[in-house]
């Protein structure tokens, strides 16, 4: 067989994988944007845990962050993917169906990124808030502002920007992480458990882009093409964002006075 | 939860730790050598060094390291001829070799940002000062700038080798059976996700807490006379 060129190889449509490859980067993107959104509700919500009065609280806080910062972020996502399984499949024979019932890649991926990157996100908001000068709050109380509209108007917007090159660091580390997930689909098909209609729906309808470089590979026989690929579209949203973050930056500090 | 079955898993899961922790050190060992020299080729005069030097750490902390060790596993596969010819088809056919290989090219790039901050931080006069004695070249490094810029690079490479215990999960990916590979296994072959993830979590936050420690006595011992809250090294 000739082996095709680069060019070759990488058409649109049907006979080359640029299309594949383009729709896969589309879906990593949309896997760490959900993963992002999931750990900025759970990373909000152990700050606030942590800034509470309650001790309770502050140790439930102190331990989540501990252990999910410790631990490999592979190891969150096996757990997420098989235990989210088991326990979809306990409710599934509860509620009649029988058999083994899969938790969508998609869903399991975005839930352990979100519980990983909130754990670091919750650092970040709390260090913002409390970047905040009380005085500002303790002014914003004197002017009979409180509860949400202090939250909206006074301490939100310095959180946001406060908080904005840190969650700028989270959003490259969170979108590298969602390579991650091609793990998942990828380990069922080699150990072969029976989650058969599973992978199936895994490879048509999610593969992102390190999954779908893969599969490529396999089938053209040709890996450092496709991989070379991902590299290089993993460079372009990398820096993408960094662009982007850098003007969110800039228009979150518009008001501020520059040292 | 069954903690003989608890029990069990955590003894098995111990047998990957000196795998992991093997794979962690080298790396970091090789890599930090490969960081220094990549922070002094950044600051080289000769700017087409420092291009090199910049891309290298641009494409490797820009792409995810699990990208990377499918490219040189399996990517350089495509190359197997031309490698056999050279006589490296050995290296690139071991997956130990290619993890160790894409571990260390990865900490690398991120060591090397962290020492060329270090570097930076020296202050000129410090530098200025040193080469009024007649102080230059090696012994200038030695004496002057190579201490200072440890005390300061040192918190963010602590940072570095946990990251790099969590990163080495991922060359189970290329069946090497290290703790998270055998997690992997024993999930596979019992479904009973949450004991196994509990075991190996256990496992992973014990080396990383011992880590912490050590790096925390190693700043100790470097900078005794700095606590934490006054890191930037004053000058009189």
């Amino acid at each position: 067989m000739q082996a095709k060129s680069f060019f070759e190889l990488m058409q649109w449509g049907p006979q080359g994988w640029l299309d594949e490859m383009l729709f896969a980067t589309v879906l990593t993107l949309a896997v760490a944007i959900v993963g992002f959104l999931f750990g900025l509700l759970f990373g909000t919500i152990a700050a606030t845990a942590k800034l509470s009065g309650s001790r309770l609280a502050r140790r439930i806080a102190d331990v989540y962050t501990t252990v999910l910062r410790g631990v490999p972020d592979l190891l969150v996502i096996y757990l997420f993917y098989f235990g989210g399984s088991a326990v979809v499949t306990s409710i599934g024979n509860m509620l009649g169906v029988q058999g083994f019932i899969g938790l969508p890649g998609f869903m399991a991926g975005t839930l352990a990124i979100g519980i990983v990157s909130g754990a670091y996100q919750t650092e970040v908001i709390r260090g913002a808030y409390l970047a905040i000068p009380p005085g500002e709050i303790d002014a914003a109380r004197a002017f009979g502002l409180s509860g949400l509209a202090l939250l909206r108007r006074i301490v939100g917007p310095q959180v946001m920007r406060y908080g904005m090159p840190g969650m700028g660091n989270i959003w490259q580390l969170v979108l590298k992480e969602s390579a991650l997930v091609a793990v998942v689909g990828l380990s069922i098909t080699l150990s072969e458990i029976r989650l058969a209609d599973l992978v199936v729906f895994y490879e048509t309808r999610f593969s992102d882009l390190l999954r779908q470089a893969h599969v490529a590979a396999g089938s053209t026989r040709q890996p450092f093409v496709f991989y070379i690929t991902a590299v290089a579209f993993y460079l372009v949203l990398t820096t993408a964002s960094t662009w982007i973050f850098r003007r969110a930056e800039t228009w979150a500090t518009r008001g501020m006075r520059r040292v | 939860m069954d903690p003989i079955f608890l029990y069990d898993t955590f003894v098995r899961l111990l047998g990957g730790v000196p795998l992991t922790l093997q794979l962690a050190f080298s790396s970091i060992a090789i890599g930090l050598v490969a960081a220094i020299l990549l922070a002094l080729m950044m600051r080289m005069w000769f700017r087409p060094i420092a291009w090199i030097a910049d891309s290298f750490v641009f494409v490797f902390r820009g792409t995810p390291l699990l990208v990377q060790i499918f490219l040189i596993y399996y990517g350089l596969g495509q190359f197997r001829p031309a490698l056999d010819e050279m006589g490296l088809w050995w290296f690139f056919r071991s997956p130990y070799y290619c993890a160790l290989l894409a571990l260390t090219l990865n900490t690398a790039a991120y060591g090397a940002e962290i020492v060329r901050g270090g570097l930076q931080s020296v202050p000129s006069g410090q530098i200025e000062a040193a080469r009024a004695f007649g102080m230059s070249g090696l012994t200038l490094y030695r004496r002057i700038v190579a201490p200072i810029a440890l005390r300061q690079a040192l918190p963010a490479y602590g940072n570095e080798i946990i990251l790099m215990i969590k990163a080495t999960s991922l060359v189970s990916t290329i069946t090497l059976m290290e703790v998270t590979g055998l997690a992997h296994k024993i999930i596979s072959e019992t479904f009973r996700s949450f004991e196994v993830f509990f075991a190996a979590g256990a496992i992973y936050l014990i080396i990383n807490f011992a880590m912490t420690r050590l790096i925390g006595f190693a700043e100790q011992r470097i900078a005794p006379d700095l606590d934490r809250a006054s890191r930037p090294v004053e000058v009189h």
